[in-house]
């Protein structure tokens, strides 16, 4: 990570434009460390290939520049720059069989045969796919294609791996089953990973650190605990996991506290992170599970009344959808254990949080 | 709701018919509906298509002229060893049918026929009709008939008959089939002892044209070739709406006739057409150069009008082929030249033996093209077809020239299938 180790990718105020109009990519700042696994999520459309691309080389940097190993990337064709790369579709040679799929960057560096030989089979045996060496791609599943994608822009042993939606076609299980081993490739061969995706479970799962896009711009770097703990803006706190929203105007600031009027009544405390000042807008963002119901007088300042519109059993927990201030799409999760309260569709109940766990975000 | 009954070890049951039954008629009305719907196109093709054709292939081998005119002669020949002349019976049979075939009017089908193997036999046949009839008429039809040296008779009318040559000719159109056609394809013949021999090299000419065919043919094929896989890497690396109209103008030449499009070709070609006009006028040459009536101007107009049957299998193939593919062989740490050599030129390859194949066989079979744009040297086996067809009525050799160039079409196929395998064909 930036700081521990040497960083071996720098993205340095990288614009990005197609049509010479709109700025695909903006002002792009970011670091890759050595051996780390940089996950860049985000909605449809933020960036993220393009991003992807120009470190790759298959797209002109507009603005900026990019350094690989310190070296600016600017003159480097893609042939040249020893960076693996899995395509979404894999891209796979169909005329080739996987033997001469993973041959083929070997070849491209005139390594001799026997050198060749042995780090296809060591390829191959890390992803489980041994007995297939002689096998084309359309005779394999698509997680077999995956896997033979993820060897072959190993094998060649390059210090950077990049990886755009490398598992968008498979269904849900083999899903899962691939983030494990792609997360236990990446711990074992200790390459540097950069890796597109748009679903956050897998960026959760998967990242030492996660690049958060949109439009452009990068939200926020940081590890899946602090993104999902500490959003630093509301786009963040939105896209990472389950959140609830609450719109308003700052009354009073005070260091790391302030007061937020929320529209629809009520006044409540909350963590001053990302507020412009006493009487802007903010957005108020609170985790279902940090919101309790029925909860003891102390400790829980921020007090209101909710009606009960839902209730959702999930086994380990409840979900209870409750209408609070107006707002009717306010989430609670109630875990499943003894003491829970009873609850009933149209009772009114009291619901509070603490305030460090409501974050006061851009409006 | 159908009762299924599954009873212990037996047979299962659906409403008391056994479920393997009930499969076996389910499969058989797919069945009896699949062939009903392509009976009308099969009927189609064998009634416009196959059977024709074999029809005319047969023409090759037919030889129903002498056992129709001549019954009796043509079995009385069959007999014959080949040996010295013919029996004295067998001239007096022959004798007989000549002359009864002249009063008939047949004779001229007969003399037609026999007039394919040596040109004259025609008017000798119809000059020993009429001899033999006068002498009929002078000295009886008992005494020239019946005479016991018929040979002499002959010799007598036309001293041609005295050449072995002539009787062993009518002895080889006496079977109902032949072989003859065939050979004479090939610039082989008969001779008088019936041994299989080259013709004299003054007549022989269907080897060197079925050669000629053959590489003007590979010539327009490779010309194609060159030109066509640039214009079909194009088309498949432009987005769909570009490429979509460049296909509209590849296209275009199906508009209009081949038969326009060739004399399109005259026009601009010939000695005092546009492109040597402009080319005077210009000063880059001085006289008008022959652009056309030889191989040259075949050339040019082939490889025109068969360009399209090359790009268009090209460009479909190489439209599925996924960019991506060189992006990954970039990435991987090839140069532009040699993943362009690994990654692309042999995914495009179904394509490109697609295109070789058909304008190929589609060049073997070409006729108007050349009989309009080139020299008489330049002139391909279809044209001695419908020369054979057309002038000298000959359906025999003109069938027999078909054959052979079907079964060189076959091989070329066959040596094609062993070197790609008709399965990597890919036309979309
Ligand atoms: N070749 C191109 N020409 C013009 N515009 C492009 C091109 N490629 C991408 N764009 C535009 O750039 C923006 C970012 O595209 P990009 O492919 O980087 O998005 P993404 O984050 O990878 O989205 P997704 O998750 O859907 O893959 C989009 O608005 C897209 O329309
Ligand atoms: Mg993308």
């Amino acid at each position: 990570m930036p700081g521990e180790s040497e960083a071996l990718v720098e993205f340095d105020n990288v614009d990005k434009t197609f049509d010479g109009e709109t700025l695909v990519v903006k002002n792009l700042n970011m670091e890759v460390g050595q051996g780390e696994f940089l996950t860049m999520l985000g909605p449809s459309g933020s960036g993220k290939t393009t991003t992807l691309l120009m470190l790759a080389g298959f797209e002109s940097i507009t603005h900026g520049d990019i350094l690989l190993g310190g070296r600016s990337l600017k003159n480097v064709p893609p042939y040249r720059r020893d960076i693996g790369m899995v395509f979404q579709n894999y891209a796979l040679f169909p005329h080739m069989t996987v033997e001469e799929n993973l041959a083929f960057p070997l070849e491209a560096r005139k390594m001799p045969r026997d050198q060749i030989k042995e780090k296809i089979d060591r390829a191959l045996a890390m992803v489980r796919l041994s007995e297939f060496s002689r096998r084309r791609p359309a005779q394999l599943s698509g997680g077999q294609q995956q896997r033979v994608a993820v060897a072959r822009a190993l094998v060649y042993e390059p210090a950077l791996v990049l990886m755009d939606e490398p598992l968008g076609a498979l269904d849900r299980q083999l899903r899962e089953n691939m983030q494990y081993e792609l997360k236990h490739i990446h711990e074992t061969v200790g390459v540097t990973v950069v890796y597109v995706t748009h679903d956050q479970g897998e960026a959760l799962t998967m990242s030492n650190r996660i690049a958060v896009f949109n439009e452009g711009e990068v939200q926020q770097i940081a590890t899946p605990q602090v993104l999902y703990e500490e959003p630093e803006n509301a786009f963040v706190a939105q896209f990472i996991g389950e959140n609830n929203r609450l719109m308003g105007t700052v009354r009073s600031l005070n260091g790391k506290e302030c007061q937020v009027e929320i529209d629809g009544g009520g006044e409540v405390a909350a963590l001053a992170v990302n507020v412009a000042g006493v009487g802007e807008r903010t957005t108020l963002s609170l985790r279902p599970e940090s919101v309790k119901i029925d909860p003891p007088a102390d400790g829980y300042p921020d007090r209101f009344d909710a009606r009960v519109e839902e209730l959702i059993y999930l086994g380990d927990h409840t979900r209870v959808r409750v209408n609070v201030c107006l707002h009717d799409d306010f989430i609670i999760k109630v875990p499943r254990s003894g003491d829970a309260p009873r609850l009933e569709v149209g009772e009114t109940h009291t619901v509070g949080w603490n305030p460090a766990d409501c974050r006061a975000l851009d409006a | 709701m159908a009762a299924v009954s599954p009873n212990a070890g037996g047979p299962i049951m659906l409403d008391g018919v056994p479920l393997k039954i009930r499969l076996e008629r389910a499969e058989r009305m797919r069945k009896v509906k699949a062939v009903g719907l392509i009976l009308p196109l099969f009927i189609f093709l064998m009634v416009t298509f196959a059977i024709p054709i074999v029809v005319m292939l047969m023409r090759s081998v037919e030889n129903p002229e002498i056992v129709q005119v001549l019954p009796r002669s043509a079995a009385a020949m069959r007999l014959w060893d080949g040996e010295g002349f013919p029996p004295n019976e067998a001239m007096q049979t022959f004798a007989a049918e000549v002359v009864t075939a002249k009063a008939a009017k047949t004779l001229g089908k007969a003399a037609k026929r026999l007039n394919y193997n040596a040109s004259g036999f025609r008017s000798m046949l119809f000059k020993t009709g009429t001899k033999l009839e006068r002498a009929i008429e002078k000295e009886g039809e008992e005494a020239v008939l019946q005479g016991p040296e018929m040979l002499e008779r002959f010799i007598d009318i036309d001293k041609r008959w005295g050449e072995r040559r002539y009787w062993s000719i009518i002895r080889q159109a006496s079977p109902p089939h032949t072989a003859w056609y065939l050979l004479r394809s090939v610039d082989r013949d008969y001779d008088e002892n019936t041994d299989i021999v080259p013709i004299s090299e003054d007549q022989a000419i269907h080897v060197e044209v079925l050669w000629r065919t053959i590489v003007i043919s590979a010539v327009v094929t490779l010309l194609c070739l060159l030109l066509g896989f640039p214009i079909a890497y194009l088309l498949g690396t432009l987005p769909t709406k570009q490429s979509n109209l460049l296909i509209l103008l590849l296209l275009l030449p199906f508009w209009t006739s081949l038969l326009v499009r060739t004399t399109a070709w005259l026009v601009l070609l010939q000695n005092e057409g546009v492109i040597n006009d402009i080319a005077i006028y210009f000063g880059l040459w001085d006289e008008p150069l022959q652009l056309v009536r030889n191989r040259m101007g075949t050339y040019i107009a082939m490889v025109h009008i068969l360009l399209p049957f090359m790009v268009l299998p090209m460009f479909s193939v190489m439209k599925g082929i996924d960019p991506y593919h060189m992006k990954a062989a970039a990435s991987l740490g090839a140069n532009p030249v040699s993943a362009f050599i690994k990654v692309y030129l042999p995914q495009t390859l179904p394509g490109v033996g697609a295109g070789v194949l058909l304008v190929f066989i589609l060049s073997l079979g070409y006729y108007i093209t050349p009989a309009l744009v080139g020299g008489p040297a330049d002139q391909m086996l279809s044209y001695f077809i419908a020369f054979h067809v057309n002038t000298t009525v000959n359906w025999g050799l003109a069938a027999a020239l078909s054959a052979l160039l079907l079964v060189c079409v076959m091989i070329f196929f066959a040596m094609y299938q062993r070197l790609v395998g008709v399965g990597n064909i890919r036309m979309n």
